[in-house]
């Protein structure tokens, strides 16, 4: 549950900034949560449900965007679709791939009153 | 969730970090301004200290000359009293930009001191203990050398490492289920390893979890025991894809287990394109010449750059 330290690193971002814009509360948090990265969506939104309780951010949706996962692949010489981090290419069967889209885990924006 | 210094547990605590130079933020600014928001236009000399820094963060509030702040006036924004507007501030940033921070101030350490960082990474009971205790047990003539523990609980690996005569400081993470670089900055700080020395940090018992915390350190050892299945690397391909060199250990048990050590190799070269594999038994010390000679090349390099 690797989800709750990434959840407490996301509360303190969101509240760091927050707190700097004078907010009362934060009302939403997004993120943004690649297909290919190690976090499980929600494993994520429990964890912080749990560990927003008593900041700013007590209350607050989590909006998870999820960013598909894309790969290039050297053998095709294109870039294409993969679910899972260490998927064969699906064209060709080549591995390992180059990822290119999908390992993105980053806190957004707020949106705060 | 500091389980060096104990400093709350899964809170967001103020918390002064001194030991670490450039931590871009304080803790210390989440007191001001938050519950009183109608209020400053009533108390013009309400004093407002800035701890916080603007420079990472565009103000979106104005203030004023005799040092008042206005939230809710700047263009496009209507401040209606008594209501609540809400507004969207961009953020943009790592999720663990928090532990990377800290990581790049224990590399900095590392380099100042010219040691070698390894974080050894395996599931629990793959022998990570026994292979550095025999580690020590061979380099402690040759190398100043310091161990960090993570565990959940007890302090009884740090216990058999210090046995071997060489420092230890155990972590305890309770509930956590890796090391972040936030503590092992602290255990830095305690340990306080002399110029030159190899620093080996065994992570929590967790193959999923420690891959994703940059602790700092040069080279991440994934520890993977025959005893174990070879299609470890597949099923959970974060850490090998991370680490510098797969060390399948407990090899004395290879006539007694159906273990495939070269499709063990080629899965983690799957995932971790030019991996290195080597063999070793921690226990009777076989493959232990190789081993070490990857250490020693990685420890010349470190002193060297």
């Amino acid at each position: 549950m690797h989800e709750m330290a990434l959840a407490e690193s996301v509360v303190r971002l969101a509240e760091e900034r927050a707190a700097a814009e004078g907010a009362r509360r934060i009302r939403a948090v997004i993120v943004e949560i690649g297909a290919l990265s190690c976090v499980e969506p929600e494993a994520l939104t429990f964890c912080f449900d749990a560990v927003s309780r008593g900041t700013l951010a007590e209350g607050a949706e989590l909006r998870i965007e999820r960013i598909e996962g894309a790969a290039y692949c050297s053998r095709c010489e294109r870039t294409v679709a993969i679910t899972a981090r260490y998927d064969p290419c699906p064209e060709c069967g080549a591995y390992p791939l180059q990822p290119t889209a999908g390992t993105e885990m980053r806190v957004q924006a707020i949106e705060i009153e | 969730m500091c389980t060096v210094c104990g400093c709350g547990t899964a809170t967001i605590e103020p918390h002064h970090h001194d030991h670490e130079p450039d931590h871009g933020y304080s803790h210390d600014h989440h007191h001001h301004n938050h519950y009183h928001h109608h209020d400053h236009h009533h108390h013009p000399h309400h004093a407002h200290s800035h701890a916080h820094p603007h420079d990472k963060a565009p103000a979106q509030h104005v203030t004023s000359a005799e040092g008042r702040i206005d939230f809710g006036v700047g263009p496009a924004r209507a401040h209606a009293p008594g209501m609540s507007p809400t507004r969207m501030v961009q953020i943009e940033q790592d999720i663990l930009s928090h532990n990377n921070h800290f990581a790049e101030a224990n590399r900095r350490f590392f380099a100042e001191r010219r040691i070698l960082a390894l974080n050894f990474v395996s599931s629990p009971g793959s022998g990570k203990t026994t292979l550095l205790v025999k580690t020590i047990e061979m380099l402690k003539a040759r190398y100043p050398l310091a161990v960090i523990e993570g565990d959940q609980q007890t302090s009884f690996d740090a216990e058999r490492i210090r046995a071997t005569g060489v420092p230890a400081i155990q972590i305890n993470t309770g509930k956590g289920c890796h090391l972040d670089a936030h503590q092992v900055g602290h255990a830095l700080e305690a340990l306080d390893p002399p110029e030159g020395a190899i620093l080996l940090i065994e992570n929590v018992g967790n193959l999923v979890c420690p891959a994703a915390f940059d602790l700092g350190e040069h080279a991440k050892v994934a520890l993977l025991s025959v005893t174990e299945g070879e299609d470890k690397p597949l099923k959970y391909p974060d850490i090998f894809a991370v680490s510098d060199v797969m060390v399948l250990n407990k090899i004395d048990l290879l006539p007694y287990v159906p273990f495939d050590v070269a499709q063990a190799s080629d899965y983690a070269a799957r995932v971790r394109p030019g991996i290195e594999t080597l063999l070793v038994s921690a226990r009777t010390g076989e493959g232990f010449d190789r081993w070490l000679a990857w250490i020693e090349r990685r420890y010349a390099a470190c002193v060297a750059s």
